[in-house]
């Protein structure tokens, strides 16, 4: 600590901070428009200068260190004039166009012209107007406001590490932002540029000219377009959804959503279910009532065996729905379900294995970083950003090994691409590497846990782990997964405990059961399903499910109820009701309590009630925002097979994951910007 | 003022095909890769840029971008960077002769004002211009560094200085025949020693 | 003034070889060996004790620059030399590495080794390829007579020297902005603290020193501190190479001791003004950067570092630049704002604003003329930028403007009689 004086009160801050940061936590504020917290420090803008003893010129506070004894003025006639000045020569070339500006409202330069700026041009000159620059589908461009603060340009380089950076081209007043001749900005993290840019020349596209910011909604939720489950906020209007932004939350996403969780939420209006089908004998969708649909499902139930039965949920389902569908299954014994459409390897009851057991915020700890399958920047860009933060902050010890050949955005040492690249871990270069680590991490992505060879590869990698880890208090063996109910229903155990292979999906293609009903799930292959099989679909959006369904049940999306998800970590987290559901749709569990009375099952009486009911079997549940750290079990395992098959990302297309992301149109103009296709997922 | 007329990306239908140094400027460029640290191959970028330029007849066209971008494996944004911040890097052709008069202060002083004029009149291009036959370029330059010896033109690599219009006209005319020039001072004295110049005996 | 026996740099206009053979005539390269066997901090006390000020501008002690490098030797030490010559005014650098270049190689060695510097990059402005060229040539054979390599002279020193080249950019010649550079970024200076001394070239300990600081180095070193603080006067020892230029009949480099009357380097060496001493207008006594002197404050001033400074302007690089009564003045100063406004690096607000808009209205008042709110707005402006930038270019963008409203606010208010030509 030390003793600073900030307008000659006296301060004791911490060592190693900047003026600024002493400021704010004096409650001091300090107008800025470069600095950032998460960013590089530019000291390009001069606004936050202050006026420091011994210093003939005012000081930029957001690079000067703080020492002992410093006296800081920051209200002087020093510093008010140079604020002034400063404020001025922002605004000489910015074209003071806010009532048709996106930013108005919440734009920095605006805030801070009507604090300290003066009111009265002086500048008589022709201002600046540069050319907008075309960055793609996601980012508008108004280029002319632009105030050359560099927060896009550092963010780009820093926390994004695409191979299409933000730079700043030509020199003095002619210095222009744009990437390499306009390419579109491809990055899965470029939405990020829009809330860091201080004035409204870099702003969203879709949100062009949609709202102002006093007139939305604000709702604190999480994202559940991946496991990640970043901390965001949306913002809508009436019955809409106008955008998402982040908010800040240090454990898991720093204050940067991916674009996929700002932009995909246009999907969830796009191609809903809000009435009951069922497929007559023309094979056409037929609309019918809610009190048939009961029957018909009661009857084709009731007259088939549980054990030709099969359930299956999706990716996305919060744990209410998967527990209250759990329970109808069990309560009519129905043990074939589960909820991996993509059959992922996982240990039951072993909870270490399939979550994230370091942390998200463990990645800052970690001294080595060892990814087995995962192509991290598109199945969860915000842990991969975080990995680049680390892997720059030390760029010459932070290494990074990685079995799986993938587009990366830090530098790794690659293995290759199979699972028997994993043995060239214990090659005797890379011993010493492994030997100095005293907190290394593991990830193994879905590349992993979905190959044919899943099981042996977690084992040897499991068991090369803990021949390597020291560290009790340390556990760095983490599953990469990607999808926000995974974890969940993984901890509701939706899955059949009596036959744990990993068969039942083929087993729905083979014939092997007569009704099969899908809660929103709609990652498997339609097409393979036997036509006798009775497919019931039970989802919220009219997607690949659909041309199959035999029966159509619709349902609330995520933004129209409460729910809890557990995220990678194993942290559940509420995600929050935005707006009511559309017309003619509920949620699920109310149309189960109305199948339950059919069968004469257990009822619940409100949403409380079937939360409470949940919390009581999975108690863990109800510590909302807690981790449950989880040890390693022992792996006996000592021999293995490995193939020569490719690990490859469960994700292709990182714009389209699920039934909303691929009905949103601005995920599908990505998709044809970026990736010159669109059906695959 | 167009000190930044050969900065524009030159159109999509000059700009060559493809770029890659050839075995000389191969060569030279593994030797200076060597002279920075292993691990900072970024120093090399704008000396590589030079030897590309070079190449190219004085001007950098995209694919040298892309290639130096390769080359150094950095992004080629922060390669575009360097050729748009550097005033030496043309990104649109010049002429065989890049005719670069200095204007700031101390050649004004000596009549760099007039020597412009005069080139844009004899090699009948504007400054920024380029000339039909490609043969001449002609640009405003800031601050040559030789002072004392002002008014200065830089063509191509080489600083003729002391000008006046009859030597600047002589050394155009000995340009466009093709005839051996004398680098330096056109006044005849050596370097920057003191000694009467031509341009006081004219006034 | 200077004795013909204490001049250092003998051949400054070239008239002999500039190569080993000649240079060692001259007598560079004496007692290397001997040099090697002193102590690095001998070396920089001797340094210290001649009063030896920095000749890139900013006169700051060399030696108190070279103490600020740490003294361990675990991280590599870099020495870098300012060869990015550019201000204008100033054409001392390039006379030196064409003409004098194992001056400067020979002191790049010995600086280099009183810092524990084994490596020095020497970052010379990209038009300078001739010159360059003779650099590298000297270079060449300094390896080649083991005056620079492994082991150099049967000492235990090694010592690497690179040539680097710039490709045009004014504000690469402040030192963060050339590490920069040199590192293969945009030369955009960088915040200080950190100091280059602490975290510099490639986030190491590095000194930047300019190149005429540097080749007198070791003429001292030989000489010895007292030979050297001899000349010159208190606090402004030493000898330096002034560049007189503009309107002067005969426009020259000269090495003259500090302290030399400014009328009689104009009057002994340039040949007096253009039309005589009463046809002087104004001297803009230490390159663009630095404030005018108007006739009168120019009758009697030394040409030093205080004595210029205690007159409201600065040695700087020691380019005078001589401006007769037949010369438009606001025009001198409108290309110079030209100059900054182009050279502006663009980085921060003050600089990349002002600067333009200091040209633009400068551009208006030589045009039209100005009114006295004009003036008031234009000296507001300059004082908007001064000391709120992140390097000197926003000074130096300021001062000339402050120098001419200074000086000349009574001519700028009256209506321009006729323009010359369209700026």
């Amino acid at each position: 600590m030390v003793q600073i004086f900030i307008d000659e009160k006296a301060y004791d801050v911490e060592d190693g901070i900047t003026v600024i940061q002493a400021c704010e936590s004096a409650g001091v504020e300090i107008p800025r428009f470069c600095y950032h917290e998460k960013l590089s420090i530019a000291g390009n803008c001069r606004m936050c200068l202050v006026e420091m003893e011994n210093s003939n010129k005012p000081v930029a506070s957001c690079a000067m260190p703080v020492a002992e004894g410093m006296k800081i003025k920051t209200n002087s006639e020093m510093v008010v004039k140079a604020r002034k000045g400063v404020m001025e020569f922002l605004l000489i070339n910015h074209p003071l166009d806010c009532p048709i500006c996106d930013q108005g409202g919440e734009c920095d330069l605006q805030d801070q012209a009507m604090a300290y700026g003066s009111g009265i041009s002086r500048f008589v000159e022709q201002k600046r107007a540069v050319k907008d620059k075309n960055l793609g589908p996601l980012i508008k461009t108004h280029m002319t406001r632009c105030i050359h603060c560099t927060r896009c340009v550092r963010f780009s380089e820093e926390i994004a590490g695409n191979n299409t950076q933000l730079g700043a081209i030509g020199r003095g007043e002619d210095t222009e932002i744009t990437t390499y001749l306009e390419e579109a900005m491809d990055f899965e993290m470029s939405g990020n540029v829009i809330d860091l840019c201080p004035v409204g020349a870099l702003t969203s596209k879709p949100y062009e000219f949609v709202a102002r910011p006093w007139e939305l909604k604000k709702t604190e939720t999480i994202d559940v377009f991946d496991a990640v489950g970043s901390s965001i906020r949306i913002d809508s209007k009436s019955d809409k959804i106008l955008r998402v932004l982040p908010r800040i939350n240090e454990e898991i996403n720093d204050e940067w959503i991916s674009d996929k969780t700002r932009f995909a939420y246009d999907g969830i209006n796009n191609q809903r279910i809000d009435r009951y089908y069922l497929r007559n004998s023309e094979g056409k969708l037929a609309e019918e009532s809610e009190e048939n649909i009961l029957k018909i499902i009661h009857n084709s139930l009731s007259n088939t065996k549980a054990s030709q039965v099969a359930a299956l949920v999706g990716n996305t389902l919060d744990c209410e729905s998967i527990f209250s569908f759990k329970k109808f299954l069990d309560e009519l014994k129905i043990d074939n379900y589960d909820c991996r459409q993509d059959d992922s390897f996982f240990l039951p009851f072993q909870r270490f294995s399939y979550i994230f057991n370091s942390t998200i915020k463990g990645i800052d700890d970690s001294d080595l970083c060892v990814l087995v399958g995962t192509d991290i920047k598109k199945e969860a860009p915000i842990l991969s950003s975080r990995i680049r933060q680390k892997f720059l902050s030390s760029p010459k010890t932070y290494k990074i090994f990685s079995v799986g050949n993938f587009n990366l955005n830090f530098v790794v040492d690659y293995l290759g691409g199979n699972p028997s690249s994993l043995k060239k871990l214990s090659e005797n270069k890379n011993s010493d590497v492994f030997k100095k680590s005293k907190k290394p991490i593991f990830i193994l992505g879905q590349g992993a846990m979905c190959h044919d060879d899943a099981a042996d590869i977690f084992n040897y990698c499991l068991n090369f782990y803990q021949k390597i880890s020291k560290n009790i208090d340390w556990n760095g063996f983490n599953v990469l997964q990607t999808f926000s109910g995974r974890v969940g229903a993984l901890d509701l155990g939706f899955y059949n405990k009596k036959n744990i292979s990993r068969s039942l999906i083929k087993q729905i293609y083979d014939g092997k059961f007569e009704v099969l009903y899908l809660m929103s799930a709609d990652e498997i292959n339609f097409e393979k399903i036997p036509k006798k099989t009775f497919v019931i679909y039970h989802g919220h959006h009219g997607d690949k499910a659909v041309k199959r369904a035999d029966l159509i049940i619709p349902m609330s999306c995520f933004t129209e109820k409460e729910g809890i998800y557990v995220n990678l970590e194993g942290r559940p987290q509420i995600s929050s009701q935005v707006k009511f559901p559309i017309d003619g749709v509920n949620h699920s569990w109310t149309f189960l309590n109305k199948l339950s009375k059919l069968f004469n099952l257990s009822l619940y009486s409100d949403h409380n009630d079937l939360r409470e009911k949940m919390f009581l079997n999975h108690e863990h549940l109800s510590y909302i925002n807690q981790i449950q750290l989880s040890k390693i079990n022992k792996n006996k395992q000592s021999k293995f097979k490995f193939s020569n098959q490719e690990m490859k990302s469960n994700i292709s297309n990182f714009y389209m994951t699920d039934s909303v992301s691929r009905n949103s149109k601005i995920m599908s103009d990505c998709s044809l910007a970026f990736l010159k296709e669109t059906n695959v997922t | 003022m167009s000190q930044t007329s050969f900065k524009k990306i030159a159109e999509e239908k000059i700009q060559p095909k493809d770029f890659s140094f050839d075995r000389d400027n191969m060569l030279l460029a593994k030797k200076i890769l060597k002279i920075y640290p292993k691990n900072f191959k970024e120093s090399s970028i704008m000396p590589l840029l030079s030897i590309a330029q070079n190449q190219n007849n004085g001007w950098l066209p995209k694919k040298a971008i892309e290639y130096v971008s390769d080359f150094l494996e950095i992004p080629e944004i922060k390669v575009l960077e360097i050729a748009t911040f550097y005033s030496m890097y043309n990104l649109s052709p010049v002429g065989k002769f890049h005719v670069e008069v200095c204007t700031t202060s101390p050649c004004m002083l000596r009549g760099s004002d007039e020597i412009l004029s005069f080139c844009e009149k004899k090699l009948a291009i504007q400054e920024g211009g380029i000339s039909k036959d490609k043969m001449f370029s002609l640009s405003r330059v800031e601050c040559l560094g030789a002072c004392v010896n002002a008014p200065i033109i830089k063509i191509n690599k080489n600083y003729y200085e002391d000008l006046d219009l009859n030597s600047t006209d002589k050394l155009i005319n000995n340009l466009l025949n093709d005839k051996k020039i004398k680098i330096g001072s056109q006044s005849g004295r050596k370097g920057s020693e003191p000694r009467k110049s031509s341009y006081d005996k004219k006034r | 003034m200077i004795k013909k026996d204490n001049i250092i740099f003998k051949n400054l206009y070239g008239r002999d070889d500039p190569f080993l053979k000649s240079a060692m005539k001259r007598g560079d390269w004496k007692d290397t060996k001997k040099i090697l066997k002193k102590t690095p901090q001998d070396i920089i006390s001797i340094i210290k004790e001649s009063g030896l000020r920095g000749r890139g501008g900013a006169g700051f002690s060399t030696g108190m620059k070279w103490d600020f490098m740490p003294k361990s030797r675990d991280k590599q030490h870099y020495l870098v030399i300012n060869a990015d010559e550019g201000e204008p005014g100033t054409c001392k650098d390039r006379d030196i590495i064409r003409n004098e270049p194992h001056k400067l190689i020979e002191g790049c060695l010995i600086a280099g080794y009183a810092i524990g510097a084994t490596k020095c990059y020497i970052y010379i402005r990209g038009e300078f390829l001739n010159e360059a060229t003779i650099l590298q040539k000297a270079i060449d054979e300094a390896y080649n007579s083991n005056l620079l390599g492994k082991k150099i002279k049967g000492s235990n020193f090694d010592f690497d020297l690179y040539l680097h080249y710039g490709s045009g950019a004014y504000v690469c010649g402040e030192e963060t902005a050339l590490i920069e550079s040199l590192e293969g970024k945009k030369g955009q200076p960088r915040l200080k603290p950190p100091f280059p001394a602490s975290v510099g070239l490639y986030g190491m300990p590095t000194t930047v020193n300019n190149v005429e600081t540097i080749a007198v180095v070791p003429t001292i070193v030989r000489r010895g501190h007292e030979w050297f603080s001899k000349l010159g006067r208190k606090n402004n020892t030493g000898s330096k190479i002034f560049c007189i230029s503009g309107n002067v009949n005969t426009p020259c480099n000269v090495e003259e001791e500090l302290g030399v009357p400014l009328k009689y380097l104009i009057q002994k060496y340039a040949g007096d003004v253009v039309g005589g001493w009463d046809n002087l207008q104004a001297v803009i006594p230490g390159g663009s950067s630095v404030p005018l002197l108007p006739k009168n404050l120019c009758e009697d001033v030394l040409m030093d570092f205080d004595s210029l400074k205690d007159a409201g302007s600065a040695l700087g690089t020691a380019g005078v630049i001589v401006i007769n009564k037949n010369t438009n003045i606001t025009k001198v100063i409108l290309r110079l704002s030209e100059f900054y406004k182009h050279e502006s690096c663009g980085q921060c607000t003050p600089c990349r604003e002002g600067t333009g808009w200091l040209m633009r209205m400068m551009d208006r008042i030589y045009k039209n003329g100005a009114t006295a709110q004009e003036l008031d707005l234009l000296q507001e402006v300059t004082k908007q930028i001064e000391g709120h930038t992140i390097c000197a270019l926003g000074d130096a963008a300021a001062w000339p403007i402050q120098g001419l409203l200074k000086h000349f606010r009574n001519d700028l208010l009256k209506k321009p009689k006729k323009v010359d030509k369209v700026a």
